[in-house]
């Protein structure tokens, strides 16, 4: 009898256990699309997407610098700075949430950001007629964006270095704007990142494992010198691969892809 | 009321923004019946001879004399015009801004390797060089910026025509680059 009673009881346990699974499960049927709102358009994301990504599902296109698509998000840049109930975050490492409503391509965020992309062309040495990048450049294209005639800062005209001594890249300091998609981004297939940081602060800049360095593929140095969204990372021996005219930028302008 | 007057100079610079300009092609028969030249390399008038309108600076400051000449621009023109990347942020030229200027000449004009007579020169004929490569507008006021390298033809034309006939610019997309 006991034991009957025993398995009933586990029974309605199982059961209430079944109910509990298929109530998560349709609970989650029903969150796996999140609602919010853009710049007053209606959009639905994926549990766990980041606004940046939500937004560009949804054919809204948010300015970013260091993030990049595939790419753990780092909230370096603050380029893709959005309003959300009043408060500014970050886009690309904030979830979305149910409800949300974002602000975006408000004239007070905008001109924050052109004031971003200024503050980082008088910050670093960013000549473009003489950059190999130029054309291909996400801070250029930026520039373009927000029609930057001239930026509102001094120029600092700071001292920084080439080194042209690796085997198969040069790093052109210049040029950084420290996004960390490099040190992010480029990995060995045994997962060593050859990439890295050097120094502080002020005087930090990027460096790669010489070791490492020299046995990358062609494609791996390519795939560097693509993900920097400047030109301080520059895969050597080919150079100035597309004419002016068919070049990422020289058409249309940075986001044109995600817009909708 | 005569047309209005341009003056344009090539300072720190190549000339490739006045040969931006004469790149507008037949448009310039148009220029010609809507302004007048005055200190200019393109009819050679050395002085300022009048008070003009628009001024067209191309280059940055990296001497006395791109200094002098920048105030005498500010001074006989009301509006000035930066074209161009030197004039802007100092462009090719600024490559030595960061070195010293020691360093700059010594590299130049005693330890290069084509040097015959390792002399620096030193007239006092010849203008002082600055610390730095100055950009126009951290010397004088200018008004308007071009930018490109040299800005397209296109972009100092239509500029250059909005200016004068008070119309608004409208740039397409492809017309405004900083190469």
């Amino acid at each position: 009898m006991s034991t009957s009673k025993s398995k009933t009881k586990a029974k309605a346990k199982h059961d209430v256990k079944a109910k509990a699974k298929s109530k998560s499960k349709s609970k989650s049927m029903k969150s796996s699309k999140i609602r919010f709102e853009i710049d007053g358009k209606e959009c639905t994301a994926k549990p766990g997407q980041t606004i940046v990504e939500a937004a560009r599902d949804n054919g809204v296109y948010i300015p970013v610098l260091c993030w990049y698509e595939g790419m753990e998000p780092a909230g370096i840049c603050r380029m893709c700075m959005v309003k959300v109930g009043g408060r500014t975050m970050p886009g690309c490492t904030t979830p979305v949430a149910e409800g949300m409503i974002i602000e975006s391509d408000v004239p007070e965020l905008e001109d924050m950001r052109k004031a971003m992309v200024e503050m980082l062309f008088v910050e670093g040495n960013h000549l473009c007629p003489t950059c190999e990048k130029s054309g291909n450049c996400d801070l250029q294209a930026l520039g373009y964006r927000y029609r930057m005639m001239v930026p509102r800062f001094p120029y600092q005209f700071p001292l920084r270095l080439v080194d042209a001594t690796y085997t198969k890249i040069m790093i052109d300091n210049n040029r950084c704007v420290q996004c960390r998609r490099c040190i992010r981004g480029i990995t060995t297939k045994d997962g060593r990142h050859v990439f890295a940081m050097t120094k502080r602060s002020g005087k930090s800049t990027i460096v790669a494992d010489r070791e490492l360095e020299a046995k990358i593929s062609d494609a791996l140095a390519k795939k560097a010198m693509d993900q920097c969204p400047v030109g301080a990372i520059l895969k050597k021996e080919t150079g100035f691969a597309l004419p002016i005219g068919r070049r990422k930028y020289d058409k249309a302008p940075i986001g044109t892809e995600v817009h909708k | 009321m005569g047309k209005p007057v341009v003056a344009t100079v090539s300072m720190a610079g190549c000339f490739g923004c006045h040969m931006s300009l004469l790149d507008i092609d037949d448009k310039i028969l148009q220029l010609i019946d809507l302004v007048e030249f005055n200190k200019s390399p393109i009819d050679d008038i050395k002085k300022f001879t009048k008070q003009c309108d628009i001024g067209f600076i191309e280059g940055g400051c990296c001497n006395s004399e791109n200094v002098e000449n920048l105030m005498n621009f500010r001074k006989n023109c009301k509006i000035l015009i930066s074209v161009g990347e030197c004039a802007i942020m100092g462009g090719l030229p600024s490559l030595r801004n960061g070195i010293p200027v020691k360093e700059c000449l010594e590299e130049a004009y005693l330890n290069c390797l084509t040097v015959d007579d390792k002399i620096i020169p030193n007239d006092e004929e010849l203008p002082m060089i600055t610390d730095k490569v100055y950009p126009c507008h951290e010397i004088v006021k200018i008004d308007y910026f071009l930018p490109g390298c040299p800005p397209r033809a296109e972009l100092i034309w239509e500029a250059l025509s909005a200016l004068i006939t008070g119309k608004k610019l409208e740039l397409p997309y492809e017309v405004f680059k900083y190469d």
